[in-house]
Parts: structure tokens; C-alpha cells; sequence
């Protein structure tokens, strides 16, 4: 008997209905009942019962997983798919054999270098070298996917400890940097405590948090990422705070999820939902009474970063402050809630689906007829701006709802 | 966790690689699942109480993919199954003996929508739900709107000839199907019907009607010409709240004996009323016995003279409140959960088999109290979610599959159900179809010549009996294990 890694009653909550089939972009994409969320759930439980090994079959279908959640959204059951991935994922890396290059790429490349922003931002000085001396070209295709996602200009930036609000303060707030986010988005930081400082908010940005743990968990590491979570708790436990806020929809799902992921640890349990129940997405808190609308406005539209829509289930808020600032001009996005392809680190690991995804959801953009898409995650961002440059679509720009927001409010 | 035995077809090993490189070689080697840890997946649709492997499934992307596909197991004797989203509740996608599932998935576009005509043309595996998304914005929409239908495709739907909620005044597919591309099992592409091009007549007999409901036993559609309905002009949507089970069907009773025709009467008790509160937070009542909801649809003036009658036959049956949907948010979030009750089922027990049958509307309270008794007997929930106004119930039967002897009661209490579905004068499937779950059933509602006319029209498009077999007919095979014991957890 394989040991139980599904909590049964979770595993459980799927009736096998179906429901969720058509919001799986996986599915979608290649028809394949083993790429879809009842499929999947299907594989886990028939590894669980020990019908299936842990081979390379319904490996090859877990891995294809973004771990995106529309099936969340999508069933009537009520199935926390994403417990039972992590779950899964946690399971697998412990029993099965991977290729050399998937464990460098897994365990070093994404587990080592992206939590630490230092060793983002040196790992990527060669690409930067590269790319000045235009030698971009020589690097092979797989490689060549990923310098796509870089930002032809980084903006680095750390935020001061404590920076006042505007105005009369409301209170104090915490703000969680997030290690793509401060070295490839520097500036999209500026902006968001910019706007909560506007909004009257004291902005508290401590230097003892690290990285949320994001990619630990979906990769399947559950222990670090707990040692992530413990880090961060401590850091923020000094100052009273109203809340803390993420504008990294990516980092902002594992932050509210700390409570679950420490639930079995005495020392951190408490500790951890006092945290989770203070995180908030930066859209959810600010107010969009201060959002105005600007005159010479683009045609704009707004894709919902997965971690946000389905795992955190905010949709209408951003679309409020979007729609705010744009008075008319917002126009829906045909798949607005169907995972660009980006879902962390899935660039690297499942580059041709990433692709697909990425392809698909440019076309809807153009299709859209807009002139900027908005959204709310760093990963989309560069998902969705190297699709547009690859399709040739320069007169359409990708913003973070920080920046389109800071620009024409106040 | 324990798991479902499953037979593995009994295919030789040499038939197996020829199948495999023959099928590879018409829609290459990724569209072809062959090794049993790829299969698994795909032995149940949504109803889960028999499985069995398929030999192979195939994921073709063309028309002329799935004729190449069909003729090769044509030649090499194979069985073929086709399959749509695997929503099934009968088991009517269930490879009894193996054979050759064709997946239409991949073929799942829209190839036009033609406003000024009012149709769209679309491939079988496109999803119910994608038609009206499209049409919409043209003030149109795809009519039959079975719960499923945010993941249930075109092809399924005509294979069940599937209803739902909104059947009562629209019809059910037949009615919004104008024509359809199928393979017949030899491997000739017929249309049958109102052609892609053509005007709204046939040229010579209409055969359109054939195959709809056929249960995938007469060929694979892989294309449908559809209508669109014009979206009504003003909608208004009531949930009315009532003490008791009785009360609530007399008040259905007494709305179609008033002669009118709502756009959508249905029934939840207060099992399902809870389970979707608890999801969802709409504002049930949790005390209520049973609510209705009843929506009117059509011109401004005539909907609002039918809601004052709709009201008073609620006052007059002691609804305890009417309360009407107040805007597009509302009505939307209203039927968003009644569409997935179902599903919402699955908060209340790990697994559920749903029952579909039909009885006289006049009969409605005497069924409903006759579940409660069988609830009783058996010990077994059964909450109950269904189109009141064609009489079309839905009693979910609850029970947990790692007790063989929860399976076996929730086994009887559906066959207790259906018996008396069938004594009262009605019948034993509403929308779900026979698929491998009813057979038993057919001799109880057909006479033998009724069942012989039918085996004829099949002998007609599938002479060998090779697609979708063992369904449907009384004497079909079984999965092994079930015909003995009718028993499935081991
Ligand atoms: C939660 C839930 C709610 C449901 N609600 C309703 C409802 O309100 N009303 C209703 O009528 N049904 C309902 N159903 C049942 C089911 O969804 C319908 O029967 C649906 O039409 C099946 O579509 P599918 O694509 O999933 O087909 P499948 O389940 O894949 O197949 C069903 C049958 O159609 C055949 N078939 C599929 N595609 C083709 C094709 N291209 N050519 C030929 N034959 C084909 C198969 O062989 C099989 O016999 C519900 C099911 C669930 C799980
Ligand atoms: S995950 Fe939910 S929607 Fe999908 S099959 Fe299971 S119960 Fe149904
Ligand atoms: S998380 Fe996303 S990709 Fe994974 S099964 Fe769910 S919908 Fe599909």
C-alpha cells in the first residue's frame, strides 16, 4: 500500500461530475482526459490506492499541471484541487526518478535561484551581457524562451523601511516585496506604495522578510516552503499592522494559505492565521473612490491573473479600479480568466504548453481591440509582453494595475 | 483509499500493435492513449458505478481524421465508442467490452455563427455553453441548457438528446438541431437534415430525427447545424419558499393547469436548498421544506400579467415568500446555483448516483413522498433537485463507495425508484439516457415489438452492432463482475 499522501476527504469532494473540464486550459489544449482536473484527480487517487506507480505516465500529466485553479472556480463541489496538487507534487518528488536535466532546472535553477533576489538579479547579469553584445541568438532555443521573459530593462529597486502616508495617515500597513517583483519591477513597488500612501496609509516594508515560498510549494518542497512562511510571520509579528499587502497575486495566494500550511505545527499554527487573515491583495485594499477618470484614455482590458480570480477569488475589485480610471473604454477579454501560460516557474519546466497558452491568449488580446491589457501579477507581465513582441504586436502594452493606477490618480 | 475493480479488454498483443500503428499512422502518435496508465481515466464518465478499460482512445482533429479512424477499426473488427465531455450519468460512454473511445475534443470550434439566419455551425465536441457566449452578443442564444452545460458538448447533446431547465418552453436538442455530419460505423460521412448551405427544407426523407437520442449507437456526429433563438425581451425570475414538498408541487400543478408555460419551473427540497446555501450564500431559507423557481420570459406586458397569476397560485398554495430577482446579477446567481446542485452534492457525501425518470405532473407529490419511504427503508439520503414542470425528477441518491453495503442499498433504492416511476405512468429516463446504468429497465417500459423496432432502426446505420455496444438493449453484455453481483467496490 502506497502511503497516504491525499487527505481522503479531500480526494473525496470529487463527484467525478466533469464540470470542471472546459476551464482547464490543459485540457482545452490537447483533449486529453489525463491533462484535465477530474483526470488528474482521477491519477492521484489511483496512485493512492496504489493501482498506479509512481511512473512516468501520470507524472508526465501532473507536471503538465499550472496549478492555475480555474477548477476551483469551476466545481460545484467544492474540491481544494490545490491542496490535493501540492499534496501530489510533495509525493512525487519524494518517490520519483526525474532526468537530470528536469533535477538541475527544478532544484537549482528555480528552487535556488529565484527565491533570493541577489541571485536573480546575477543570474540573469550574463543575459544582460548577452543581449547588450547581441549574442542573444547563439543560445539554444530552450534557453533562448526564457531571456524572452526578461525585461530588456531591470529596475531593481528596494523600498525604504517605513515611508509615510500622504495626508492625514489611517494607520500603518505592511508591504511584501517579492523577489521577481523587486528585481525585475522595482518600479511597479514604487507605485503601489505610492498609491497606498496616497490612499493614507504609513507603508512598513521590513528587511528581515524573504521570499514568500511560492515555488517551493507548487514545486512540490513543502518543508521549505514552511520555513519560508516561519521567516516572513516573524518579520512582519514586530509592528502592529492593518494589514499587509502583496501586488504580487502569485506570492499573495501562498501568503494567504500560510494558516493551512503550518495548521500541524503547535509553535507556528496560530501564528501563521493571525498572518494569513492580514494579507491583502493591493486591489482589494485600495479604495477606488480616489480612482479618476482621465480624458485621452486607450482602449483598455484586463486578464485575471490566475492566483488572483480562481485561488484568491477577487475578479471584480481590479476590474472596478480598472474601469475607474478608464470611464468607457475597458472592453472585456474573451478567456479573461484562462491561465496565460506563465503559472510560475512552468516557463521552464513545460516550455511547449507554456507557449500555447501564451499564443492563445495574445490572439484574444489583439482580438480584443485594446491598447493595454492590465493585470496584477509579475509573471503574466512578462508572459504576456514577450507573446505580444513575438507576435508583433507592439502597439499593445502589458501594465501592472500599480502602474496604470499611480499615473492619472490622485 | 480503496479502488473500483476494472477489467482490462482482452485484446491480443499482436491485434494491440497493429491497432495502435494503424491508428498513429491517421492522427499521429500523440492522439493515440493506449497504456493502460493512460486509460484509467477514461473507464467511467460521470457515472460511477461500473468501469472498464477501453482498448485505445483516440483524439482525432478532423472530419476526415475520424472517418480514416473509423475505417480502420472497420477492418480490424474493432468496437467503437464515441465520446464527448464524459458527462454522462448512465454510463453510456462505459467500454462494456473494450473498444476503440473516439474523443471528440479537439474538435471543438465554432465555424460560424449566421446572425441573419439565426444558425450556427458548429463541430461535435464544442461545448454547449461556448455557443451562447458567442451568439450573445448578437441577442441570440443556443437554447437547450442542460446543467452541464459549461462542459458537455454539441455531440453529446444530440446523442442524449439532452434537456434541461429551460426545456419546458424551448424544447429539448431535437427541437434546436437542424442538421448533422455523422460517420456511420462503416466509415461513409453522411448529413442528415437541413444541410450547412441550404434553406430550412431537406431534399428527399428527413432523417435528422434518427440519430438524435441514439446514444452514440448509429455513428459519430462530427458536425452540427444549429438554431439560435432570439434572446427574450424581459425576464422575471421568482423563488418562491413553501413549508412542504406537497406544496410546492401542488403549486406546479396548479401554474401549467392556469395555462401557462414558464420558461423554466424547478424544484429543489431542503437537502439541496441547504447544501447550496452553504456554497454558495444566495439566501435560502434553511428551514424551508422545498423552494420553486419559476422564471417568465417574453414580451414586457405579457410577463408581467403572468407574474400576478404566478403569485397569487403561490399565495393561494401557502408560499411562505416570493421573492423576486431584482436584476441580471441576481437571476444569474440564482441559476448558477441551481445548475450546479449536482455537484453541490458532493459537499454532503462522497458520492452520489443521480436518478433521472419521469412521471405524470398530477403525480409529483405521490413520487416525492414515495422516495421519502424508500430514504427510510434503506437508509440512504436521497435529497431531490428537478425539472418540476415536465414531471422530470432528479433524486440523488447518496452513499460512500468504500461500503459495499451502501452500494448495494443505493443500487436498490434506485431500481425501487424507477419501478414506481413506471407504475405511476411515466418513464424511466427524462434526459440522462439508458446508457449501460438502465438496461434492466427497457422491458419494463417497452413491449417486445417496441424493442424490436428499435434493434431494426439500429441494424439500419450499425448493422454489426459494432458502435457503442452493449448499451441500451436488454441481453447486452455486462462488465463481468457487475452482471453477477450488481456489486462494484471490492
Ligand atoms: C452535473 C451534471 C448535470 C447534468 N444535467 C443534465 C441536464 O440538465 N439535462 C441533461 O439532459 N443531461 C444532463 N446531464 C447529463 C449529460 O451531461 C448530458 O447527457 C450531455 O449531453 C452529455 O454530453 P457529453 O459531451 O458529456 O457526452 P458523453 O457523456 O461523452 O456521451 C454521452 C453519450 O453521447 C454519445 N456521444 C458523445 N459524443 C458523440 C458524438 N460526437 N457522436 C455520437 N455520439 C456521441 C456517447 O457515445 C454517449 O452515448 C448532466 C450531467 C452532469 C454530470
Ligand atoms: S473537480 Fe469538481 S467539477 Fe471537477 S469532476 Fe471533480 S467534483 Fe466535478
Ligand atoms: S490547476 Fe489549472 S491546469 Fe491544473 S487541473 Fe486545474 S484548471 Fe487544469
Amino acid at each position: 500500500m502506497t502511503p497516504a499522501f491525499l487527505d481522503e476527504s479531500k480526494a473525496l469532494a470529487c463527484v467525478h461530475c466533469g464540470l470542471c473540464l472546459s476551464s482547464c486550459p490543459t485540457y482545452l489544449e490537447t483533449g486529453n482526459e489525463n491533462d484535465s482536473p477530474r483526470g488528474r484527480i482521477y491519477l492521484m487517487r489511483a496512485i493512492q490506492a496504489g493501482k498506479l506507480g509512481v511512473d512516468a505516465e501520470p507524472v508526465k500529466h501532473v507536471d503538465l499541471c499550472l496549478g492555475c485553479r480555474a477548477c476551483e472556480t469551476a466545481c460545484p463541489s467544492g474540491v481544494q484541487y490545490g491542496t490535493l496538487l501540492e499534496e501530489t507534487r510533495d509525493h512525487i518528488e519524494k518517490h520519483h526518478k526525474r532526468s537530470v536535466f528536469q533535477t538541475v532546472l527544478r532544484r537549482w535553477i528555480i528552487e535556488r535561484v529565484f527565491p533570493f533576489p541577489w541571485r536573480t538579479s546575477v543570474a540573469l547579469l550574463p543575459v544582460r551581457v548577452l543581449r547588450f553584445l547581441r549574442l542573444d541568438g547563439l543560445l539554444p532555443g530552450f534557453a533562448r524562451s526564457m531571456l524572452e521573459l526578461v525585461p530588456q530593462r531591470l529596475a531593481k529597486r528596494k523600498l525604504e523601511a517605513k515611508r509615510l502616508a500622504k495626508g492625514e495617515a489611517k494607520g500603518d500597513v505592511g508591504f511584501i516585496e517579492g523577489c521577481v517583483m523587486q528585481v525585475m519591477f522595482g518600479e511597479t513597488n514604487e507605485s503601489s506604495a505610492e498609491l497606498l500612501q496616497r490612499d493614507g496609509w504609513n507603508v512598513v516594508t521590513p528587511r528581515e522578510q524573504g521570499c514568500c515560498g511560492a515555488l517551493y510549494a507548487h514545486g512540490g518542497q513543502l518543508e521549505k516552503a514552511r520555513e519560508c512562511a516561519r521567516k516572513n510571520i516573524a518579520a512582519f509579528e514586530g509592528t502592529p499592522l492593518e494589514a499587509i499587502i502583496i501586488n504580487a497575486a502569485g506570492c499573495g495566494s501562498t501568503l494567504v494559505e500560510y494558516g493551512e500550511l503550518l495548521k500541524d505545527d503547535p509553535a507556528w499554527a496560530d501564528r501563521a492565521k493571525a498572518f494569513s487573515a492580514k494579507v491583502k491583495d493591493l486591489v482589494s485594499w485600495l479604495d477606488e473612490g480616489g480612482v479618476k477618470p482621465t480624458g485621452d484614455c486607450s482602449r483598455v482590458t484586463y486578464h485575471d491573473a490566475c492566483h488572483l480570480c480562481h485561488a484568491q477569488g477577487i475578479s471584480t475589485e481590479p476590474r472596478r479600479l480598472v474601469q475607474a480610471r478608464a470611464g468607457g473604454e475597458f472592453v472585456e477579454l474573451t478567456e479573461s480568466d484562462l491561465c496565460c501560460g506563465s503559472a510560475g516557474s512552468y516557463n521552464l519546466t513545460e516550455p511547449e504548453m507554456a507557449e500555447r497558452l501564451q499564443t492563445r491568449k495574445v490572439q484574444n488580446i489583439i482580438d480584443s481591440g485594446a491598447e493595454v491589457v492590465v493585470t496584477t501579477n509579475p509573471g503574466c507581465l512578462l508572459q504576456i509582453q514577450s507573446g505580444l513582441k513575438k507576435a508583433g504586436a507592439d502597439h499593445v502594452r502589458a501594465v501592472h494595475i500599480a502602474d496604470y493606477l499611480k499615473d492619472e490618480k490622485g | 483509499m480503496r479502488w473500483i475493480q476494472t477489467i482490462p479488454p482482452d485484446v491480443k498483443p499482436s491485434l494491440q500493435k497493429t491497432m495502435v500503428d494503424r491508428l498513429a499512422s491517421v492522427v499521429g502518435r500523440d492522439a493515440v492513449i493506449s497504456q493502460e496508465s493512460e486509460l484509467v481515466v477514461y473507464e467511467c464518465d460521470a457515472y460511477t458505478m461500473q468501469k472498464n478499460l477501453p482498448t485505445a482512445v483516440v483524439l482525432p482533429a478532423t472530419v476526415e481524421e475520424v472517418v480514416q479512424v473509423v475505417r480502420v477499426c472497420n477492418e480490424l473488427g474493432l468496437p467503437i465508442i464515441p465520446r464527448g465531455a464524459g458527462t454522462s450519468l448512465s454510463g453510456s460512454v462505459l467500454a462494456v467490452d473494450g473498444g476503440v473511445m473516439i474523443a471528440l475534443t479537439r474538435m471543438n470550434r465554432i465555424l460560424n455563427i449566421d446572425v441573419r439566419n439565426r444558425r450556427a455551425l458548429v463541430e461535435a465536441g464544442c461545448v454547449n455553453a461556448w455557443i451562447t457566449r458567442e451568439a450573445s452578443p448578437h441577442g441570440l442564444f443556443f437554447a437547450p441548457d442542460p446543467s452541464s452545460q459549461p462542459a458537455c458538448t454539441i455531440g453529446g447533446n444530440i446523442a442524449t438528446n439532452s434537456g434541461g431547465p429551460h426545456t419546458l418552453k424551448n424544447g429539448v436538442t431535437t427541437n434546436h438541431v437542424l442538421g448533422y455530419e455523422i460517420v456511420l460505423p462503416d466509415g461513409s460521412l453522411k448529413w442528415l437534415g437541413v444541410g450547412p448551405d441550404g434553406g430550412e427544407d431537406v431534399e428527399g426523407y428527413d432523417l435528422r430525427g434518427a440519430a438524435i437520442g441514439s446514444e452514440g449507437m448509429f455513428g459519430v456526429v462530427t458536425r452540427a447545424l444549429v438554431r439560435l433563438v432570439k434572446t427574450p425581451a424581459s425576464f422575471k425570475t421568482f423563488l418562491a419558499v413553501f413549508d412542504s414538498v406537497d406544496q410546492a408541487s401542488h403549486t406546479v400543478s396548479d401554474i401549467i393547469a392556469a395555462g401557462i408555460v414558464p420558461a423554466a419551473l424547478e424544484m429543489m427540497d431542503q437537502v439541496i436548498t441547504r447544501a447550496l446555501e452553504e456554497a454558495y450564500k444566495v439566501g435560502f431559507p434553511l428551514d424551508a421544506g422545498a423552494v420553486l423557481i419559476v422564471e417568465l420570459d417574453g414580451l414586457p406586458g405579457g410577463v408581467e400579467h403572468q407574474a400576478k397569476q404566478v403569485e397569487a397560485i403561490c399565495a393561494k398554495n401557502n408560499a411562505r415568500e416570493v421573492r423576486l430577482a431584482k436584476d441580471d446579477a441576481e437571476r444569474a446567481a440564482l441559476w448558477k446555483c441551481r445548475k450546479r446542485a449536482f455537484g453541490a452534492v458532493g459537499r454532503l457525501s462522497p458520492n452520489y448516483v443521480t436518478q433521472d425518470g419521469v412521471v405524470p405532473r398530477s403525480k409529483v407529490p405521490t413520487i416525492m413522498q414515495f422516495i421519502r419511504e424508500v430514504s427510510e427503508k434503506h437508509q440512504l439520503r436521497i435529497p431531490n433537485v428537478f425539472h418540476a414542470g415536465d414531471g422530470n425528477i432528479h433524486p440523488l441518491i447518496l452513499f460512500d463507495e468504500r461500503d459495499p453495503d451502501q452500494v448495494k442499498r443505493a443500487l436498490l433504492a434506485g431500481d425501487e425508484i424507477l419501478t414506481k416511476c413506471v407504475e405511476l405512468g411515466g418513464s424511466v429516463t427524462g434526459e440522462h439516457g439508458i446508457g449501460a446504468e438502465k438496461i434492466d429497465f427497457m422491458e419494463k417500459q417497452f413491449t417486445k415489438d417496441d424493442l424490436e423496432a428499435m434493434k431494426k432502426l439500429r441494424a439500419v446505420f450499425d448493422p454489426d452492432q459494432r458502435c457503442n455496444p452493449h448499451k441500451m438493449f436488454p441481453g447486452a453484455k455486462r462488465c463481468a463482475e457487475f452482471a453477477q453481483k450488481k456489486q462494484v467496490a471490492v
